[in-house]
């Protein structure tokens, strides 16, 4: 399989995660889309890494990975606390930064 | 029409359907149920990539880990499903999904058309996989700083996790 299937593949997953994000107003919702995103980025590099031949790609996978839980955990802790004030996950709703 | 090709098409696709029917089910937990399809289905397009250590650390970190996580936030407040009528992006639906259209016309045309210029394309493609070995020697060798920088990144997102969730006040339990 030539590179460019992967990359349109990965452009097409990007692309429905920027979707995700236009339209839904859940939060958690909106979050899963840009695990959605940050996994297509994923598979880009690894499909660059193995039709460069290098190891790289793969590393920047894992950076990628730990940033990703690293974002998760914050994020699901600030909705948690959102939800804990307002009783909405709701985006709209959720509109000005004092509390 | 080879294995590799079947295959390809066989995780593309269901990735593909799992993406969409993360933003389409109305429900949170359909929606990460469906995320996870994804993630596995990524991780068989790992290894057919040959990066069969990436692909096990996908199953593990994402669809272990963070789904769980997910899951576990989902069920705690208990979340119904929202409505987005009456919204402005309830009114804008189409405008976005056109503008992402765009962007993934973009994409297409990019990984089609761009890589011909450039020193990708004259790479020679290599069938051999990439061991853990390999992996380990260059993360502990040329990326031990970023590598040490991430265990920084997490220990922050700990103790930001810590204070963020954190009951103010003494604690009456």
């Amino acid at each position: 399989m030539g590179l460019e299937y992967y990359l349109i593949l990965s452009a097409l997953l990007f692309t429905t995660g920027v979707i995700g994000v236009l339209i839904r107003r859940n939060a958690i919702i909106i979050f899963m889309c840009i695990e959605l995103m940050l996994n297509a980025a994923n598979l880009a590099f690894v499909a660059i890494s193995r039709h460069l031949g290098e190891t790289t790609g793969q590393v920047f996978v894992f950076f990628v990975m730990t940033v990703a839980a690293a974002e998760v955990a914050i994020g699901l802790a600030i909705i948690v606390s959102v939800f804990k004030h307002r009783q909405t996950v709701n985006v709209d709703e959720v509109n000005s930064l004092k509390g | 029409m080879n294995a590799e090709q079947i295959l390809f098409i066989v995780f593309g696709g269901i990735s593909l359907v799992g993406a969409v029917s993360v933003i389409s089910f109305r429900h949170p937990i359909y929606s990460a149920l469906a995320l996870i399809v994804t993630f596995f289905a990524q991780a068989g397009l790992f290894v057919l990539l040959g990066a069969h250590f990436v692909a096990a650390a996908q199953v593990i970190v994402y669809a272990g880990a963070i789904m769980v996580l997910f899951l576990f936030v989902i069920m705690l407040l208990n979340l119904g499903t929202l409505s987005a009528s009456g919204s402005i992006v309830g009114k804008l639906k189409g405008v976005a999904i056109v503008l992402g259209l765009l962007l993934a016309a973009e994409g297409i045309y990019i990984a089609v058309n761009a890589l011909n210029e450039t020193a990708v394309a004259s790479a020679q493609p290599t069938a051999a996989p990439v061991t853990t070995y390999q992996i380990g020697e260059l993360l502990f060798s040329k990326y031990l700083l970023p590598f040490e920088v991430t265990s920084l990144i997490l220990l922050a997102a700990l103790i930001g996790v810590i204070v963020l969730v954190k009951r103010d006040g003494p604690d009456t339990d």
